[in-house]
């Protein structure tokens, strides 16, 4: 059944200041509303629940990608359009870019904030493992001031996070590094156009020697929240680089996931899948 | 409770009166009887809705109106000039690239627009500039000649 509009509200605040003071007096009955890909899905389809909504697609304060010496620091409204076309992402955190470019069409990538992928907490969205392995940080504004916060640890549950209802994401600050990482990113879906993953396996690696000297995996679409595979992680981190290795971290990833059941794959499926990109990822690794 | 919104559709400059949270779809379709539009699925997976929002193609039936507040849309109806057809709507003539129609629009402007960021695509990059948009009749090969067809007509 289709939404009935004028039960709906849309307010749009002219600046940054006005939008935090709306959300610290009544706090929890406005909530942010930015390019609107996944919740205009739910209003068309008569399945939105919250009314009341403040448009945040024109604040100027939330855009734009500033590149520090140290840091990458990326406006929540960032669109997967930019990401692409960013020239430092490219170079240095590639899997963004390809995240950017494998979710939805362009019309898609041309509405959906990289902010928004992260507060809409879909367990299934294809950003998070890519920011999870890049240490990502974000920061979240109140009137009570600014904090920043490890992207690791933001997701508490499905749909549950430690932002609250007075503060916005305004930003997200991705470390770079002076080290050379190999990068690993792969989605698999029923199509390779406007598909919502079944499995999403982000992966980067440090190799000297034949060793791993470090490395961050992260899966999407495994577990009720996008998930940064820690034990497998330290399983191979200082270990070399060879079939037994491999084995190994295969079944210490078998024992860390518990993947979910849904509409779009099997928990079978998924696991098996999840080990197999484990796996083709650590192959794909140079010495 | 609905607000006044100025902006430009098809290079005319209007203040429209809509809720704000009303679907840029339904107010050109409904409002502005800008049928070339069409909805097809709803929620952002066909590109038959597809418009231009100031030069970048987006899905309006996932843009709530207020969105579009000083900005410049161009639906299909503004894609030929003075009566001449775009050279991607001739091609889809010469070359059968409409069946039922109901994609068409939505195909025509992701054709414009991919030509218009590039003017020379290889096969893949015109397969992946149409990959937001879904052919129900599944007439995809005579769509890909239509605009394969359009940039040696350019």
């Amino acid at each position: 059944m289709r939404a009935y509009i004028p039960s709906y509200q849309l307010v749009t605040p002219p600046s940054l200041g006005e939008a935090l003071d709306v959300l610290a007096a009544d706090g929890g009955v406005w909530r942010p509303f930015a390019g609107g890909t996944d919740l205009m899905v739910l209003l068309e389809a008569g399945k939105l629940p919250h009314k009341n909504y403040l448009n945040i697609w024109n604040l100027k304060e939330l855009r734009g990608i500033e590149v520090t010496a140290q840091h990458v620091t990326l406006g929540a409204l960032t669109t997967y359009t930019e990401v692409q076309q960013e020239k430092v992402l490219q170079e240095e955190f590639p899997m963004l870019c390809q995240a950017a470019s494998e979710t939805g069409g362009l019309a898609i990538q041309n509405r959906g904030t990289l902010g928004g992928n992260i507060v809409n907490a879909s367990p299934a969205a294809d950003s998070p493992p890519a920011l999870l392995t890049y240490d990502a940080e974000l920061e979240l504004i109140s009137l009570g001031g600014a904090r920043w916060v490890a992207y690791h640890g933001f997701h508490t549950g499905y749909k549950q996070m430690i932002i609250r209802p007075d503060e916005l994401l305004t930003r997200i600050r991705l470390p770079r590094s002076a080290d050379k990482l190999q990068h690993y990113y792969r989605k698999v879906g029923t199509r390779k156009a406007q598909a919502i993953s079944k499995v999403c396996f982000a992966g980067t690696a440090q190799v000297r020697d034949g060793k791993i000297e470090d490395l961050r995996i992260a899966l999407g679409s495994i577990a009720p929240v996008p998930l940064r595979c820690v034990k497998t992680e330290d399983a191979l981190r200082g270990s070399e680089l060879n079939q037994p290795a491999i084995a190994q971290a295969r079944a210490v990833l078998a024992n860390e996931i518990v993947p979910i059941d849904d509409i779009r794959s099997t928990s079978n499926y998924r696991h098996q899948v999840s080990l197999n990109l484990l796996e083709d990822f650590l192959r794909q690794l140079s010495a | 409770m609905t607000i006044e919104l100025p902006c430009v559709v098809n290079r005319e400059s209007i203040v429209l009166n809509v809720h704000p949270m009303a679907r840029l779809l339904d107010v050109l379709r409904e409002q502005l009887h800008l049928t070339g539009t069409k909805e097809g699925c709803g929620e952002g997976e066909c590109g038959a809705c597809s418009v231009f929002i100031n030069g970048k193609i987006v899905n309006s039936c996932l843009v709530p109106v207020a969105q579009v507040e000083g900005a410049e849309i161009k639906t299909i109806e503004g894609i030929a000039t003075d009566n001449q057809l775009h050279a991607v709507q001739q091609a889809f003539i010469d070359c059968g690239g409409a069946q039922c129609g109901i994609c068409t629009p939505g195909m025509v402007l992701a054709a414009v627009d991919l030509l218009e960021r590039n003017p020379n695509p290889t096969d893949a990059e015109i397969r992946t500039g149409l990959a937001g948009n879904l052919c129900r009749c599944t007439g995809y090969i005579k769509i890909f000649e239509s605009v394969v067809r359009a940039c040696q007509e350019r």
